[in-house]
């Protein structure tokens, strides 16, 4: 049984109908990409998953039936969703903010942060800084512990290379495939950036007008002529 | 100096009650970005509420803690009941819904109680004492140390409890904390139930000298209105600044200007903050945070 | 055009039109009291159209129309005094406020308007350049300062002993009482101002105003300055709560300071948002329930049963909320609704216009 499957799901952002029967799933420990253009409806997809826009069609995680459930119950059933923007409180301190990644979670915040702090040792150093003053790439790190502190059984990234320089981009998915490998943690993330996301990915999707066009093994994708010439671009 | 010293001790007591009042609309204007016009009318309602249980014979510190329970809980139905159906729709419609709420709850107080001024025991002595030539009232001092002490109370449980993190966070961003699974909807409730206990340790302190009636609140709303654009509506710190400033000066103002009076206080207190305020317009404290993340 | 426009098209100014003979024929089928009773709709007609002007069509809230309307009927009552009628209340007003030696009440409305308008404009001038919530405060303030600034310059207002103005007597030997005379002086006025303000917001003007109303940075994009036309919006508001004032003053023959209390205003504000903001019909609605409400909810007709003085008050309140909660379009947006389910249309959620 997966992790996580869509079957068929329809969503709008009030008049606009944005998904058109997106089926995907996605098993426990994989990490799997959701590709395609701006407009595609990747980010709605996530947003779909997260309770965020009114959506038809069937969502489940772990066997359980999460469509239309409310954005705070689905993230407590164990989904990080880390959307557009990382969406971090820009006036708490970089700590608060990781320890609001624990509210909803299960487990330990100590021993949780200790982890993460072992990953991102700066978090420790700036602690009680507002989140606001970080970097862009400091600030994609901290929403990411903040994900990780709530021990998540799904991670959902929204474009995370978004703004980001390349080292950090590499940094970045350098750390989610150590995360996979070392916890087995099953990520599903939604990237513009194809080329990266196909590395780090073991399977993926591409989106295109709202239905999924194309799908399969990465590494297969990254030949596939079509996804080479829309999205890889050569 | 000293007669100057006594009207700026009794200006920091008015000013504390404004400014406990002041932090009320603050914190709902931080989770709800809307101005609670019936704040002061909750506080007004659950005053008379202490004065009915002290009648019925209860002594004053229980009856003060059981109000600021009954506060809570009502201030919190007031939020899931009214203002949650109205969430999103434009600022003006949940003002409108605050101000329908000022009024019912206006009448209502007068309905049940009755419109005559009732007299409001006070918990302090009706003496004063001398502290370096300067003669200080013990209700001015039980007043402020009340306001402060409920300040710093709140002020403790934002900074150091899990519970005031996550109320803070729902301020920031609603749809981060739903992200992280909090019931940004209890939160709300939680902030509104704290305002109107907020409110209602105002109208308590106010009530011993202004006398209570059904609008012992709306000149205090005024002022505490005021102290809060003061201070930066967005701003618990100001909300206190300004509140004690506020308090200071009107009494400063009207002792020693004699155009100004008893009387004209208020749009003496008023034109001052608009002078202010077009210099300022995010007030003292308040930021226009360059929201980054 | 096809029948169905023309009939969409007439359908305004036919109630016009029938409002007109209504209000014409009424007075032949009651008493004085009610008479006074119809005068005083018209008034807050009146005041409720330069609220709606405010609120309902350029999105500002003001908590202070009361004080304005005030402002208007200390205008009617000192010009129609004049410094004359002042002395016999030992006034002696500073030399430099023209008050003059009494006039015809009915020339001191339009003046009442103009002064109001005035005072409105320059107040509007500071206030609305802080936005919303200072706006809101800085009304308030106005609505709580009037009553103490009338008693404080109680040597040009008579204090809080009030001043009384004589009833004027029917003009050009017309064979009607002085009450149906004011009567229909107020309808009039009101007819006059309701086209008026029709004409304003169904033109650019109006249009400006909407636009501010409904996002300010588009309006700026537009090309319109919005703190111009607010001001604008502000001042035209107050002058309608000026000839209101005026009307009031004239018909009641007497001001008191405590006539216009911060709960007029508020009331108002209430009555503006049941009858229906953005919507002018929906202005007489909210005029005939601010008369009769509170009459008829202290003692509720069929039930035999005489509530507190405070029963209006709730009733206004909870009026009010349940409004906003269910029908945001207040009293005219239900009809429009109900109307468009007349005409084969399905119910729709009764929004204001524009909305």
């Amino acid at each position: 049984m997966p992790l996580l499957e869509l079957t068929d799901v329809f969503a709008r952002y009030g008049p606009i109908q944005a998904l058109h029967g997106v089926s995907l799933k996605v098993d426990e420990g994989e990490v799997v990409a959701l590709l395609g253009a701006n407009g595609a409806g990747k980010t709605t997809t996530l947003r779909s998953i997260s309770g965020m826009t009114r959506t038809s069609g069937e969502i489940t995680f772990d066997g359980r039936r999460i469509a239309r459930r409310s954005t705070e119950s689905v993230a407590r059933l164990g989904i990080a969703h880390v959307p557009e923007g990382r969406g971090l409180f820009p006036e708490l301190t970089v700590w608060e903010n990781l320890r609001m990644g624990a509210v909803g979670g299960r487990g330990d915040f100590a021993e949780a942060a200790e982890r993460v702090v072992g990953s991102f040792p700066w978090i420790e150093r700036r602690r009680d800084q507002a989140a606001a003053t970080l970097s862009g790439g400091e600030q994609q790190m901290l929403a990411l512990g903040r994900a990780l502190v709530g021990r998540p059984r799904l991670l959902m990234l929204d474009e995370p290379s978004l703004g980001l320089a390349p080292t950090v981009v590499r940094e970045l998915f350098a750390t989610v495939r150590r995360l996979n490998e070392d916890d087995g943690l099953t990520v599903l993330v939604v990237e513009q950036n194809a080329r990266i996301a196909l590395e780090v990915t073991s399977r993926a999707y591409v989106l295109e007008v709202g239905k999924v066009a194309v799908e399969g093994a990465s590494d297969e994708l990254a030949r596939h002529e079509r996804v080479r010439k829309s999205y890889l671009g050569y | 100096m000293a007669a100057f010293l006594q009207q700026v001790v009794s200006g920091l007591a008015q000013g504390a009650i404004f400014a406990s009042l002041a932090l009320a609309l603050v914190l709902i204007y931080r989770s709800t970005d809307v101005l609670n016009f019936a704040q002061g009318e909750m506080a007004t309602f659950t005053t008379f509420v202490a004065w009915s249980l002290m009648n019925q014979g209860v002594s004053y510190w229980p009856a003060f803690a059981l109000t600021l329970v009954i506060a809570f809980v009502g201030g919190a139905a007031v939020e899931r009941i009214i203002i949650r159906p109205v969430e999103h729709r434009p600022e003006i419609v949940i003002v409108i819904v605050t101000i329908g709420l000022l009024i019912a709850l206006n009448g209502l107080t007068g309905w049940i109680w009755g419109a005559e001024v009732k007299a409001f025991d006070s918990p302090f002595p009706n003496e004063t004492t001398d502290v370096a030539g300067v003669v200080i009232s013990y209700q001015d001092l039980g007043v402020l140390c009340v306001c402060l002490a409920t300040v710093l109370v709140l002020w403790a449980f934002f900074r150091f409890t899990t519970l005031g993190l996550v109320m803070r966070a729902v301020a920031n961003s609603q749809e981060a904390s739903r992200l992280m699974g909090v019931r940004v909807g209890w939160m709300l409730a939680l902030g509104w139930g704290l305002a109107a206990s907020l409110g209602a340790v105002a109208g308590m302190m106010a009530a011993p000298t202004a006398f209570l009636d059904p609008n012992l609140m709306l000149v205090i709303l005024i002022y505490s209105f005021a102290a809060a654009v003061l201070g930066g509506i967005d701003s618990p710190v100001g909300a206190v600044v300004g509140g004690l400033t506020l308090g200071v000066l009107i009494n400063v103002l009207g002792t020693y200007v004699d155009f100004i009076g008893g009387e004209l206080r208020l749009p003496a207190a008023l034109t001052v903050l608009l002078v202010v305020l077009l210099v300022r317009p995010q007030g003292l404290f308040g930021h226009r945070v360059v929201r980054r993340v | 055009m096809s029948w169905r426009t023309i009939l969409r098209k007439a359908i305004g100014p036919a109630l016009f039109v029938l409002a007109v003979v209504v209000v014409a024929l009424l007075p032949r089928f009651m008493g004085e009291f009610r008479l006074l009773q119809f005068t005083l709709v018209a008034i807050y007609v009146i005041a409720l159209l330069g609220l709606n002007i405010l609120t309902g069509y350029s999105g500002q809230i003001s908590l202070g129309h009361g004080a304005f309307v005030g402002v208007g009927a200390y205008v009617a009552a000192l010009l129609s005094l004049g410094r004359p009628g002042l002395e016999l209340y030992m006034l002696d007003p500073p030399d430099w406020i023209p008050i003059g030696d009494g006039m015809r009440p009915v020339f001191t409305i339009p003046i009442a308007a103009l002064v109001t308008g005035i005072v409105g404009f320059i107040i509007g001038i500071p206030a609305l350049r802080l936005g919303g919530i200072s706006l809101a405060l800085a009304t308030l303030a106005i609505a709580v300062s009037f009553p103490i600034l009338m008693k404080r310059f109680a040597e040009v207002t008579g204090g809080g002993g009030g001043l009384n103005l004589n009833l004027p007597e029917t003009p050009f030997g017309w064979d009607i009482s002085t009450r149906h005379w004011l009567y229909y002086e107020a309808w009039v006025a009101a007819g006059i101002l309701f086209l008026l303000a029709w004409l304003l917001v169904r033109g650019r003007i109006g249009r400006a105003w909407r636009s501010i109303r409904d996002g300010e940075v588009a309006a700026v994009s537009a090309g319109v300055n919005p703190a111009l036309y607010k001001t604008f919006a502000f001042g035209v508001s107050s002058a309608y709560a000026g000839a209101a004032g005026a009307l009031f003053a004239i018909e009641t023959a007497y001001v008191n300071p405590d006539t216009f209390p911060v709960s007029l205003s508020i009331l108002l504000l209430a009555a503006a948002v049941i009858g229906g903001l953005g919507s002018l019909a929906g202005v007489v609605f909210g005029a005939l329930l601010f008369e009769f409400l509170p009459i008829y909810s202290q003692e509720p007709p069929l039930f035999d049963l005489s509530l507190a003085d405070q029963a209006p008050a709730v009733v206004f309140g909870v009026f009010l909320i349940v409004v906003m909660l269910l029908l945001p379009g207040g009293v005219a947006g239900l009809f429009r609704a109900l109307a468009n389910v007349v005409r084969g249309g399905r119910l729709r959620r009764a929004a204001p216009p524009g909305a």
